[in-house]
C-alpha cells in the first residue's frame, strides 16, 4: 500500500508539477508570515520580524529542493534539467561537439557493424527448428592422421537405425547440367536421402519435399528446387510443380520449391547455395554397391533424438562404434582407430572464421575504447576550463552528486547523439558494407540490424558515455574551491591531479593503439609474405573456364564413361583451343588441378595400395589427386625434377602412369627411388581388386596449389587420357583478351557438344587473389582500425601537450627572457610527449605479446612475437607522438616573453 | 551536546556547535529527522495542523525544551505524506488565511504506535544502562 501511495504521489508530483510548486510557495510563505506575526506579537519590531523569520527558517530554496526530493520528483527533474543544460553546453562549442559525435559515431557504427556479423554467424542459432539437436557426423581415422573422411552407406544405415538420432542424412552433390533452356546451365545440387527435409524441418513454399519413407536405392527422379532457380530459370512459373527437367540426361520431376531465404547448412558457399535437391538411397547406380569401408558420402548431418544431449548421444555413438569394430575387424583395422564424432552443426557451418571474427570484434572494440579515452581527454580539458563554473555552482550549494550526475549526463548525451548518428550511417551503408565482406563468410544473408544488435549498440553507447563522462565527473567531484575561485578569469584549475588523469588517459590510448597496430602489422606481414610466396606455378597469362560432363544415372548411357570415350573429346577441345587468337598453350584438367581454385574437401584420403601394402593402414593417406592432360605441367609452369611428364601416347591402351610431387615421394619412399614404383588406385566406384597397376614415371617440384600457406601436400597426377573426370577445367595461356576468351571457349566447347555448360571463367591471377580474400579482408579491416587508432592517439597526445604548453606560457616566457635557447624549449616540450609515448608503448608491447599469441593461428611466416614488427610499430607510434608534440612545441617557440610576462 | 537520531533509532553524539548565531540559546535540545518524523506524527495525531502549527505544537508540548529547525520541517512533512502516513488538504487558518492542513492516516497511526514502542524500549534500555551502579554490575 505504501508503495502504491509513493508511486501515486510521485506521479502527481511529476505531472502536477506546476500546482505542486504553487502549493509549496503558498505553504512556505504562510509559515514565514505566521512566524513573523508571532514575533511581532512578542515585541519584535515589524521591520525586523519578517527578516528574522526568514533567516530562522533557513534556506527556502534548499527546503523546497528537499521537499521535491522527498516526493521523488527530483530525479526526473534534474535529469531533464541536466539534459537541457547539456544540450546547451554542447551547442556552445560546436567544433568540439562535432568531433566528439563523429568519433563516437564511427566507433559505435563500426563496432555495431562487426557485431551484427558476429551476431548472425556466431551467436544466432541456425535458422532451423530446434537447431540445438542438429549435428554434423564426422568419421575420423586418427590412427592414420585422417580427419573427417566421410562415411560409408552401411555406417549411415547403422546410425539411422541406432535410435540415437531422429534422422541421419548424408549429403552428396556438386554440379549438374540443366539442359533444355536457351543455354545449358550448370547448377549446384545436393544428393540427399528422402528424409533430408524431414531432418532439417523446413517446409517448402510450394508443393512437397521428398517422402521420408521412400526406399528407392538410386535417385527417385524427383527434384526440389530453390526459390532462386524457380524465379530466375523458370520465371517464377506458378505451374512449375510436375514439370520435368533434364539433369545430366535424366528427367526429373519438380515436386517442390523451397522458400526464399532458405539455405542449406553447408560448409562452403557452394554447399550453402544449393539450387536443387535430388533424393537418393546412395545404394543404386550411379552409386557403387554399398561397402563398409567405402566412404563415398563426403558429409552427413543428423538430428539427435528428443531428450538426448550431444554429449549423451556421443557416448552412445561411441558404444556403437566399439561394437561395430568388433563385428567387422577387417573393415575397421585397429591401427586406424576409427571413431565417429558429433559436432554441433553450427560449428561446422561457421568453420574457421570464428577466430577472424573475434579478432575483428576485438579490434573494433579497441578503436571504440580509444575513441572514448580520447573524448574523455577532451572533456577533461573542457572540465578544467569549466572549473570555475563548477566551483561557483558548488559554492552556491549544488551537491557533488548533482555535479557528477550533470557531467555524466553530458557524456551520455554525447555518446547517445554519436551512437544514433552511427546507427543511421550504418543503416544506410549496410548494403555497401556487406559487399566488402568476402562471400565465403558463412551466413552473410542472415546479417541484420535486429534487436540483439540494437541492444548491443545501446550497451556500447551507455558504456562509452560512462567511460568518457566519468573522468571529468570524478574530477569535478573534488575541486579545490578556493583555488578555483581565486583563478581570476583564467578559467582553469590546472590542478596536478587532473593533469595526471589526462596523462594516464594518453598512456592508455597509446598502449591500446600499439596493440591494434601490432596485430595489423603481423597480419600485414603474413599477407605480404603470402602475396610474395613463390607458389611453384605460374599464374601469369593463364585463364581457365570450367565445364561439366553429364553423369547419367544409368552408366550405360554415359557417352564419356571410359577414358577411351572421353579422350577424343579432350583432344578435340585442345585442338580447337589452339586456334583461338592469342592462345599459345591449351590443357585440360579436373577441378582439383585448378591451383588454389578448389575446395579443401578435394583433399580426400585416397585409397591406394603401394607395392602390395595398403597405404591407408600404414601411412597418412591424405593425398590430393589431379587428373590432367599432358600439356598441363608446362602450361601452369610446374617443373619436372626427375623422370618424365605425360605424353600423348599415355592413353588407355598404354600402361597406366602417374606423376607425383616431391612431397608424395618423401612421404611414401623416404629412402628409395620413386621412379618405376607401382601403385594401385581404386576406381571411381572404390573397387580396387581389379584396378590396374600404375607406374610412377616422373617427380615434379612441390607447388602450393592447395593453399598459399601450405608448402607440401602429397600430390599425384594421372593422365586424363587414362582416367576420366567429369568436373573439367580448360586452361589456356597466351596474350589473351580476357573478355573474349570465355565466349570463344564456350563456342568451341559447344561446337563439340552443344549440351555442355561453360562457366566459371577466371584468370589464375584472379583465382590466386580470391584465395586470399578472407585474409585480405581481416588484414584490411584490422589495418583500418589500427590507422584510426593511431590518428586518435596522435590527437590525444597533441591535446595534452598543447594544453601543457599553454599552461606553461608564462614559464616559457620567463625562460626565454632569461636566455633559454629555442632548442632547449623544443626539447623540453618534446621530452614530455616522448615520456608519455614511451610509457604507452611499454604497456602496449606487454599487452601485444599476449594478444599476438592468441592470434597465432591467423599468421603465416611470421612469429607472434616478431621483433621487427614489434620494434617497427613501437617506433612508428613514437614518431607519430613526436610529430604531434612538435606542433605545440613550435607554438611554444613563438611565445613572446614580453607578452607572456604581461599576461599574468 | 546535540542529540542526533536517525530513522533507525541509532544514537550518536557529536560535539555541540552553535548552529545559529545569536538568536537562540544553545541549551535547547535540537532534533534531526527520524525522531522528528515520530514527533510530527504525534503532533498531527492530536488533530489536523498546518506546518507552522506542527512546529508550535511540538515546541509547546516539549515545554520549549525542544527546538526544531524550521527548514527541515517541510521536507519531513512531504516525506511522510509521500509515504502515506499523513494526508493533507487545504483549509482556513485561525487568522483566516489559506493553509495546508495535515492529518494522520490509518497507516500513520500504526506507524506512530510502532515508533513509540520502539522508542520506549530503546529509552528503557539506555536509561537502565545509564542508571547502573557499580554494585549492579
Amino acid at each position: 500500500m505504501t508503495l502504491w501511495n509513493e508511486v501515486r504521489s510521485s506521479l502527481r508530483a511529476i505531472f502536477g508539477r506546476s500546482r505542486m510548486e504553487r502549493d509549496m510557495d503558498v505553504e512556505l510563505k504562510f509559515h514565514i508570515e505566521a512566524y513573523a506575526e508571532d514575533l511581532v506579537r512578542r515585541g519584535v519590531p515589524r521591520a525586523v520580524a519578517m527578516r528574522r523569520a526568514r533567516v530562522e527558517f533557513g534556506g527556502v530554496e534548499r527546503a523546497k529542493e528537499e521537499c521535491r526530493d522527498a516526493r521523488g520528483v527530483s530525479f526526473f527533474e534534474s535529469l531533464t534539467q541536466d539534459f537541457r543544460y547539456g544540450v546547451r553546453m554542447l551547442r556552445k562549442s560546436p567544433g568540439f561537439t562535432a568531433i566528439a559525435i563523429l568519433t563516437i559515431a564511427l566507433g559505435i557504427g563500426a563496432t555495431t557493424a562487426i557485431f551484427s556479423i558476429v551476431d548472425a554467424t556466431l551467436l544466432h542459432p541456425l535458422p532451423y527448428p530446434h537447431p540445438e539437436q542438429l549435428v554434423a557426423v564426422e568419421d575420423d581415422l586418427p590412427g592414420v592422421g585422417a580427419l573427417d573422411v566421410g562415411i560409408s552407406v552401411p555406417e549411415w544405415h547403422d546410425l539411422q537405425r541406432s535410435g540415437i538420432f531422429q534422422n541421419v542424412s548424408p549429403i552428396g552433390g556438386g554440379s549438374v547440367n540443366l539442359t533444355g533452356s536457351s543455354q545449358p546451365a550448370r547448377i549446384f545440387f545436393a544428393a540427399v536421402p528422402p528424409n533430408y527435409f524431414a531432418l532439417i524441418g523446413v517446409k517448402p513454399q510450394l508443393g512437397r519435399t521428398f517422402d521420408p519413407g521412400d526406399q528407392t536405392p538410386g535417385f527417385t527422379l524427383e527434384g526440389v528446387i530453390s526459390d532462386g532457380v524457380w524465379k530466375t530459370t523458370f520465371g517464377g512459373d506458378p505451374h512449375i510443380l510436375g514439370r520435368s527437367v533434364r539433369l545430366d540426361n535424366d528427367l526429373y520431376q519438380i515436386v517442390g520449391v523451397m522458400p526464399a531465404g532458405y539455405h542449406d547448412p553447408g560448409r562452403t558457399p557452394e554447399d550453402r547455395n544449393v539450387e536443387m535437391w535430388m533424393a537418393t538411397g546412395f545404394a543404386g547406380p550411379p552409386a557403387p554397391p554399398p561397402e563398409r569401408n567405402l566412404r563415398i558420402l563426403p558429409q552427413a548431418i543428423a538430428r539427435i533424438s528428443d531428450g538426448l544431449t550431444i554429449q549423451t548421444a556421443q557416448s552412445r555413438v561411441d558404444a556403437l562404434v566399439a561394437s561395430l569394430q568388433k563385428q567387422f575387424p577387417v573393415d575397421y583395422p585397429e591401427q586406424s582407430a576409427w571413431r565417429v564424432r558429433l559436432v554441433p552443426l553450427q560449428e561446422t557451418v561457421v568453420g574457421d572464421v570464428r577466430q577472424s571474427l573475434i579478432l575483428l570484434l576485438g579490434g573494433v572494440g579497441l578503436v571504440l575504447l580509444i575513441g572514448c579515452v580520447n573524448i574523455a581527454n577532451l572533456l577533461l580539458a573542457r572540465a578544467s576550463a569549466r572549473g570555475r563554473e563548477m566551483a561557483i555552482r558548488q559554492a552556491l550549494g549544488a551537491s557533488r552528486k548533482r555535479l557528477v550526475s550533470q557531467l555524466m549526463t553530458e557524456g551520455l548525451l554525447l555518446s547517445l547523439a554519436g551512437g544514433i548518428v552511427g546507427l543511421v550511417i550504418l543503416y544506410f551503408a549496410k548494403g555497401f558494407l556487406l559487399q566488402i565482406v568476402p562471400d565465403s563468410l558463412p551466413r552473410l544473408n542472415e546479417v541484420a540490424i535486429n534487436w540483439t544488435v540494437l541492444l548491443f549498440a545501446l550497451a556500447a553507447i551507455v558504456v562509452s558515455g560512462g567511460i568518457f563522462g566519468l573522468a571529468p565527473a570524478l574530477h569535478a567531484a573534488r575541486p579545490d574551491l578556493t583555488y578555483a575561485l581565486k583563478q581570476e578569469g583564467r578559467g582553469s584549475t590546472g590542478s596536478g591531479e587532473q593533469l595526471r588523469t589526462r596523462r594516464v588517459l594518453v598512456v592508455t590510448e597509446f598502449a591500446l593503439s600499439l596493440v591494434l597496430m601490432i596485430a595489423a602489422g603481423l597480419l600485414l606481414r603474413s599477407f605480404w609474405d603470402l602475396l610474395n610466396v613463390r607458389p611453384g606455378f605460374n599464374t601469369e597469362n593463364v585463364m581457365a573456364v570450367r565445364t561439366w560432363l553429364p553423369v547419367p544415372n544409368d552408366p550405360e548411357t554415359d557417352i564419356y564413361r571410359t577414358a577411351a570415350q572421353e579422350a577424343p573429346f579432350i583432344r578435340e577441345l585442345i585442338r580447337r583451343g589452339r586456334t583461338l587468337p592469342g592462345v599459345q598453350e591449351v590443357a585440360v584438367g579436373d577441378l582439383a588441378a585448378l591451383p588454389l581454385g578448389h575446395d579443401r574437401n578435394d583433399l580426400n584420403p585416397y585409397l591406394m595400395t603401394i607395392g602390395g601394402r595398403e597405404a591407408q593402414n600404414s601411412l597418412p593417406p591424405l593425398v590430393n589427386m589431379s587428373i590432367v592432360s599432358p600439356g598441363y605441367f608446362h602450361l601452369v609452369g610446374m617443373t619436372l625434377q626427375r623422370g618424365r611428364l605425360f605424353g600423348d601416347a599415355d592413353d588407355d591402351k598404354a600402361p597406366r602412369v602417374a606423376v607425383i610431387n616431391e612431397a608424395f615421394a618423401r612421404t611414401y619412399w623416404p629412402d628409395g627411388d620413386p621412379l618405376g614404383q607401382h601403385l594401385q588406385l581404386n576406381d571411381a566406384h572404390g573397387n580396387r581388386t581389379n584396378a590396374p597397376w600404375t607406374t610412377v614415371v616422373g617427380v615434379i617440384a612441390d607447388a602450393r596449389t592447395e593453399s598459399l600457406a601450405e608448402t607440401s601436400v602429397p600430390q599425384i597426377f594421372l593422365s586424363l587420357y587414362q582416367k576420366t573426370s567429369k568436373d573439367l577445367a580448360v586452361f589456356v595461356r597466351g596474350r589473351l583478351d580476357t573478355a573474349a576468351i570465355p565466349v570463344q571457349l564456350r563456342e568451341q566447347v559447344q561446337l563439340v557438344n552443344p549440351e555442355l555448360p561453360v562457366f566459371g571463367a577466371q584468370t589464375l591471377d584472379e583465382v590466386r587473389t580470391a584465395s586470399l580474400s578472407e585474409r585480405r579482408f581481416s588484414m584490411e579491416m584490422v589495418g583500418l582500425f589500427a590507422l584510426t587508432a593511431l590518428l586518435l592517439a596522435g590527437l590525444g597526445i597533441y591535446g595534452v601537450i598543447s594544453y601543457l604548453v599553454s599552461e606553461r606560457t608564462h614559464e616559457i616566457g620567463i625562460r626565454m627572457a632569461l636566455g633559454a635557447q629555442r632548442r632547449n624549449i623544443v626539447r623540453m616540450v618534446l621530452r614530455q610527449g616522448l615520456g608519455l609515448a614511451i610509457a604507452g608503448a611499454a604497456v602496449g608491447l606487454a599487452c601485444a605479446l599476449i594478444v599476438s599469441r592468441l592470434m597465432a593461428g591467423l599468421l603465416y611466416g611470421v612469429r607472434p612475437a616478431d621483433p621487427l614488427t614489434f620494434a617497427g610499430v613501437a617506433l612508428l607510434l613514437i614518431g607519430v607522438a613526436l610529430l604531434a608534440c612538435y606542433i605545440p612545441a613550435r607554438r611554444a617557440l613563438r611565445v613572446d616573453p614580453l607578452v607572456a610576462l604581461r599576461y599574468e | 551536546m546535540l542529540l542526533l537520531l536517525d530513522n533507525l533509532g541509532d544514537w550518536d553524539y557529536i560535539p555541540s556547535q552553535s548552529r545559529r548565531g545569536g538568536y537562540t540559546v544553545g541549551k535547547q535540545l535540537d532534533l534531526l529527522q527520524g525522531t522528528l518524523d515520530m514527533l510530527i506524527l504525534k503532533a498531527v495525531s492530536l488533530g489536523p495542523l498546518h506546518g507552522y502549527g506542527v512546529l508550535l505544537r511540538i515546541e509547546q508540548i516539549s515545554g520549549d525544551r525542544l527546538e526544531i529547525q524550521q527548514g527541515s520541517l517541510y521536507p519531513a512533512l512531504y516525506r511522510l505524506e509521500h509515504q502515506g502516513w499523513i494526508a493533507s488538504e487545504w483549509g482556513e487558518s485561525e487568522n483566516n488565511r489559506r493553509a495546508k492542513f495535515y492529518r494522520l492516516t490509518a497507516a500513520g497511526r500504526r506507524r506512530l504506535q510502532l515508533e513509540a514502542e520502539k522508542w520506549n524500549r530503546m529509552s528503557d534500555v539506555i536509561a537502565g544502562i545509564l542508571g547502573a551502579t557499580s554494585e549492579e554490575v
